[in-house]
Order: structure tokens, then sequence, then C-alpha cells
């Protein structure tokens, strides 16, 4: 059975456009706190379409650190994309051509790959573009909206803001840290890693990019040697 | 230099996602490869988060509030816009009662 209607793509993308615009929000608002112009803003959000990566990506910006370092960065916390695109590309159909794959994976994130992955059978090219470009849209107008407020919003309203992005890194991590103590334990490793990096002497002097390389490179390895998962959860 | 970022920002992560799903047609069968990408979001999401959530707002206090309302709907499976929303409402809501206490 393969999934080829666009519609049905864009009816699948409706309640990630929703997520992606509260969060892009936040991530506009940040970056305009940060000195970025509501332009390069909205030009990382369209480019990158990537919350963890360009959230870490405006650190890298902000403290001045080397192309190095962003390219670094980028490749560590969004190499899980890889896995993604390895497993989707078993998922697409057979008649999706190279070209339609390039296109297809500006738009494979972590939720869009999650709805792809969870339809039965394949999926078609048409299928995927209607399930990118709602997200898309939302992604990069929340990005303008928060851009654009936090010129406007009172101060109290941007603080609690704030915690957006990392209310849903929560929300994604804890229910699979709740049902796996595999994954609990490697949450537990990086916290512990985090927090060293945060308050430590001479660690804390480390970059936050780096830091959050080493941390999740760390745990992420102290997980695959202790706990080498089955191949159906992978 | 901000578009130097931008673009090395934008191709690596492009290049990450393309790559794979163009060339590699077949399985990745190294279980600890596979264990340590299957790994690498929880970890990454986690350094992320604390202990710099505790510094996003006005005060470690209201941060803190946000972390802990934020992990119990978690918990419950709510939703993400759900678990972002009501971690947001609390931080206000921490800071207003912050406001009201004495400053002594």
């Amino acid at each position: 059975m393969v999934h080829n209607k666009i519609r049905a793509g864009l009816r699948d993308g409706i309640p990630i456009a929703l997520g992606y615009f509260s969060v892009s929000f936040s991530f506009g608002m940040l970056a305009v706190q940060d000195g970025i112009s509501p332009f390069h803003a909205v030009l990382i959000s369209l480019m990158n379409l990537t919350s963890a990566g360009q959230f870490a990506g405006l650190t890298v910006i902000v403290s001045g650190a080397s192309l190095v370092e962003m390219a670094l960065t980028q490749l560590v916390i969004n190499i899980r994309y890889a896995l993604m695109s390895v497993s989707l590309s078993q998922k697409l159909d057979s008649s999706v051509k190279t070209f339609q794959r390039m296109l297809i994976a500006y738009g494979n994130t972590d939720e869009i790959f999650a709805v792809a992955s969870s339809k039965p059978g394949t999926v078609g090219s048409k299928y995927m573009y209607g399930l990118i470009l709602l997200p898309v849209i939302g992604w990069v107008g929340g990005t303008l909206t928060g851009a654009v407020a936090s010129t406007i919003l009172p101060a109290a309203v941007i603080s609690a803001l704030g915690v957006a992005l990392y209310g849903m890194f929560i929300a994604i991590v804890v229910p699979v840290a709740k049902e796996s103590k595999e994954v609990l334990l490697v949450v537990a490793v990086s916290l512990v890693f985090s927090s060293a990096f945060y308050y430590l002497p001479v660690l804390r002097n480390i970059s936050s990019g780096f830091t959050i390389i080493i941390c999740t490179v760390a745990a992420a390895g102290i997980g695959a040697v202790l706990f080498p998962i089955k191949e159906e959860q992978a | 230099m901000i578009y130097a970022y931008i673009f090395v920002m934008a191709g690596v992560t492009y290049l990450i996602r393309m790559l794979p799903l163009t060339l590699i047609q077949r399985k990745i069968s190294n279980i600890y490869i596979r264990s340590f990408l299957y790994y690498i979001p929880y970890a990454c999401l986690t350094a992320m988060t604390f202990p710099a959530i505790l510094y996003a707002t006005e005060s470690p206090f209201s941060g803190f509030v946000g972390l802990a309302v934020a992990v119990f709907l978690a918990i419950r499976k709510k939703s993400l816009i759900f678990v972002a929303g009501f971690a947001c409402a609390g931080v206000f809501l921490a800071e207003r009662i912050l406001e009201i206490l004495p400053m002594c």
C-alpha cells in the first residue's frame, strides 16, 4: 500500500505545524534577544528546519565561536537525522526518484519522520511534500512572529516563554525515559555531565557548543556500549 | 559573518539529512552504531535542557517551576504544545508570586 495523497499529507502536518509555531515563536524571540535580526532569524529557520540544532547554533553565533565549532555542533546534534534518513529511505516508495529524495531530505525532522514512519506500507513523494509544507510554514511563521513580538511583549511574558523550547524537549525525552531504563540511564548520564560542565571550575570554561557535543557523545556512547538495543527498537 | 554561520549551519544540517536518504539504500547492521544513533536525541536534548532551563527565566526559582511542571505533564504523556504551554504558564505564575512576596 502506497500513501501518496498530498491532501492526506497536509492533514497529518497540521498538528506538527501548530507545535512548531509555538516552539519557533520562542526561537525567534530568543534570537532577537541575542541580537540577531528578525530577517536572519527567519532565514535560519527556513534553511535549517530543526529545533535543537538552531538553538545550539544560536549559542555558537552569540559566543562568536569558530565556523568549525559551528559545523561540529550541528554535526553532533543533528547526526540523529542520518539514522532517520536511512530509515526513511527504506520507507519511501520505490517510485520516489533521487531528485525527489533530495527535496524530501530538507523536511526530515523528528516529528515528520515519526509521522511518515507510522504509516503502514510505503509513502510517496506527494504525501511527503504535503506532510512537510505546513510544518515549514508554521516553523518560519512562528519564528517571524516571535522575533517581531519580542520587541512588543512585556518582559514578564518573554521570561515565561523562555521555557517553551525546553518544555518541548522535556515532552520528547521524559515519556521515553519513563518506559525505557536504558534511555533513562542515558538521560541521567547526560544530566550529570551537563551539570558538571556548567558548575565545576575549569570545565565551565568550555563553550556551551562543545559542552553539548561532549555530553551527547559521552552519554549516547555509554548507552550504546552498556545497552546495545535490539534490532526492532532502533 | 552571520551569513557564514547560517550557511555552514544549514549546509551541515542538510547534508546529514540528504546523503543517507539518497546514497544509503541498505540498513546499518552494526548494533553499536545503531544504538548510539538511537540514544543521541535523548542525550542531546537533556544536555541542552539542564541546567540551562534554570537560567532561561527571570530567576532560577521560576525556571525550576517550569521544569517541574514540564516533567510532571510529560510523565503523563501530554502533547508537546500542552507541556510547553503549561511550563510557560508555571513560570509566569511563579514570577508573579515572587513579586508579591516581600523582598527582605
